[in-house]
């Protein structure tokens, strides 16, 4: 990531920037795929109860490929520019490549240093769409949910 | 004694604490000779006292503390206080024959000495040591409790607790088949009273609430309301937390069974708290935790309890800790407690003033400055409080945001999260320009 190109220097010329760059700002107030399916086959609602942060998480998949995503939620900037962006990113991806994301693909998605008190807010997009796929994965195979 | 705390109460120009609670007794700290009681605290000077006050952030801002209701900072005479006895007479206390272990152990007990005269109880021995004011409240429902609460008995709570003074109960209901009821609040964080007094005709055993909410700020009427459960039959927990640091606390005249407060939000270091409780009924109560220090004969099969407050006492507890913690209680009697309450007060009407002036669309809750501690918990229209904390470290500027360990209480004004930003005796009018200035530019930052 990108913290290392900093200097400290350039840090406390800049300090605001890192963080709530405006494409960050532009997702919290204007989310892309923010709404919800009709039948979505792999919903799940996810929530940090220690900030408030709620995501839910519709996807359609069909033939084993994401074909639609919507998510609807309420929560701090960071937690919903995340779940803006990761539904871009998702779309069109196989479930295979989705459950294969790490928590260091969606930081770089995100492009921006998180300390590590809003880590659970970043990364809060992706844990849902994971048990959303866990969810519809076990009820597809009638078996225990994957270590996904 | 109480005939002096109880006149210096009636005779005070009704600060908002004075009808919950009745003022100290004058302290007996030597710094405080000097000064005409009740004295004005000078918080100027005072933040000389705090170390961490003269530290900056990374980006070279002097720290703007704004969070003493999750955990105060702490003085010199504290951080010196535990300093000594890990420097000068690390030993443990109530065994050793021999000058440091002594010297621990009278240190030890002078601090249980100095906390029993900042709550103005009996005797010293009715002060149980514990972790945090958590610790206290599980101690009583697991000692007292198991023992006294039954299948379809009542504990009455409010709406308003901490996580701390709700959870421990409703584990031991659940446990013992007993029931939970909780007092309402209104739209500006009182207590209602008149539900408060229809729940009491359920005959609880007991009741439980706090005497100054963590979120709202709200001081509740903790006298009238301890008369009331007694009246039904009810013995009465009160959670000190937010008041002992705050403002004058005398349990006798307030009349309730046990009070509970943690050291690290008064001054004090963290892993320390007290338990106050009647002697009469820590006495009636079996152990807690078992083991070392908390007995008089242990025999292979069987032992005998020690007395209180040892016997809730088991186990090296965290010697530092409580010594600093006694070093807080002399420190805020030296400054004087009414005079930190008059300056919390103002300091909270000047905030409440400055944040509805000067941040467009500050939301505000609880009541009024009169009828609270020195809490304002907040909210910007459209901004989650977890980006306006964010922003604001920036500038050095500390605050909360989140439930504020009170869940049920943000339910309860359909909030998920607020801001909030508290005092104490080192917080001055220049911070909260400062927070009055971050606020705006996180609507700026959030506009653009």
């Amino acid at each position: 990531m990108k913290s290392s190109a900093y200097s400290g220097a350039e840090r406390i010329l800049d300090p605001m920037d890192d963080l709530y760059r405006d494409y960050i700002l532009e997702h919290y107030r204007r989310p892309h795929n923010f709404g919800v399916l009709d039948t979505p086959t792999a919903s799940y609602e996810g929530s940090n109860p220690l900030c408030g942060d709620r995501i839910t998480m519709m996807l359609g998949v069909s033939d084993g490929v994401v074909r639609d995503v919507a998510f609807t939620g309420r929560g701090c900037a960071i937690s919903q520019a995340s779940a803006s962006l990761l539904t871009d990113e998702i779309k069109g991806k196989t479930v295979e490549e989705v459950e294969k994301m790490t928590p260091d693909d969606l930081l770089d998605l995100i492009g921006i240093d998180i300390s590590p008190a809003r880590l659970k807010c970043a990364l809060l997009s992706l844990d849902t769409v994971a048990h959303a796929l866990a969810d519809m994965a076990s009820k597809q195979d009638g078996a225990e949910p994957g270590p996904g | 004694m109480a005939d002096t705390a109880t006149h210096a109460a009636e005779s005070s120009p009704a600060p908002a604490m004075t009808h919950a609670t009745h003022a100290a007794t004058p302290a007996a700290s030597p710094s405080a000779s000097a000064r005409p009681a009740p004295a004005r605290i000078d918080p100027y000077r005072l933040r000389t006292d705090f170390p961490i006050l003269a530290t900056a952030n990374r980006f070279g801002k002097p720290l703007i503390y704004l969070d003493s209701a999750a955990t105060s900072l702490k003085p010199r005479a504290v951080i010196d206080a535990v300093d000594a006895y890990n420097a000068e007479y690390s030993s443990n206390i109530h065994r050793g024959i021999y000058e440091i272990a002594e010297r621990a152990t009278a240190a030890y007990e002078a601090a249980r000495a100095s906390i029993a005269r900042l709550i103005n109880a009996r005797e010293a021995a009715e002060i149980v040591f514990v972790r945090n004011a958590t610790e206290a409240i599980n101690l009583v429902a697991y000692s007292w409790g198991r023992r006294n609460i039954g299948r379809g008995d009542t504990i009455v709570l409010t709406e308003m607790e901490h996580h701390a003074n709700l959870v421990p109960w409703q584990v031991l209901v659940q446990e013992k088949d007993g029931d939970l009821e909780f007092v309402p609040i209104t739209d500006d964080g009182l207590l209602q009273l008149e539900v408060y007094e229809a729940l009491l005709h359920l005959r609880p055993k007991l009741v439980a609430f706090t005497h100054v909410s963590n979120m709202l700020g709200t001081i509740n009427p903790v006298r009238e309301l301890t008369e009331m459960a007694h009246a039904a039959g009810a013995l009465v927990l009160i959670d000190g937390a937010q008041a002992v640091p705050h403002a004058p606390v005398d349990v006798q005249a307030i009349g309730a069974d046990f009070y509970v407060f943690s050291g690290h939000k008064m001054l004090g270091p963290t892993g320390s708290g007290a338990l106050w409780g009647r002697r009469e009924l820590l006495e009636a109560m079996p152990p807690f935790m078992a083991g070392g220090d908390m007995i008089r004969e242990v025999h292979l099969r069987r032992s005998d309890w020690n007395e209180i407050p040892y016997k809730f006492e088991a186990g090296t507890p965290d010697i530092s800790a409580q010594i600093g913690m006694g070093a807080a209680a002399e420190y805020l009697m030296g400054i004087g407690l009414d005079g930190v309450q008059a300056h919390e007060q103002e300091l909270t009407r000047y905030a409440m003033e400055t944040l509805r002036r000067e941040v467009p669309g500050v939301e505000i809750y609880g009541p009024e400055a009169e009828a609270r501690g020195g809490v304002v918990s907040f909210n910007l229209p459209g901004i989650h409080p977890h980006d306006v904390a964010q922003i604001l470290d920036r500038s050095g500027i500390c605050i909360r945001a989140g439930h504020h360990c009170t869940m049920p209480l943000h339910e309860r004004f359909d909030l998920a999260a607020t801001a909030r930003a508290s005092f104490n005796v080192y917080s001055i009018p220049g911070e909260i320009d400062a927070l009055a200035v971050g606020l705006r530019e996180v609507v700026r930052i959030f506009g653009r």
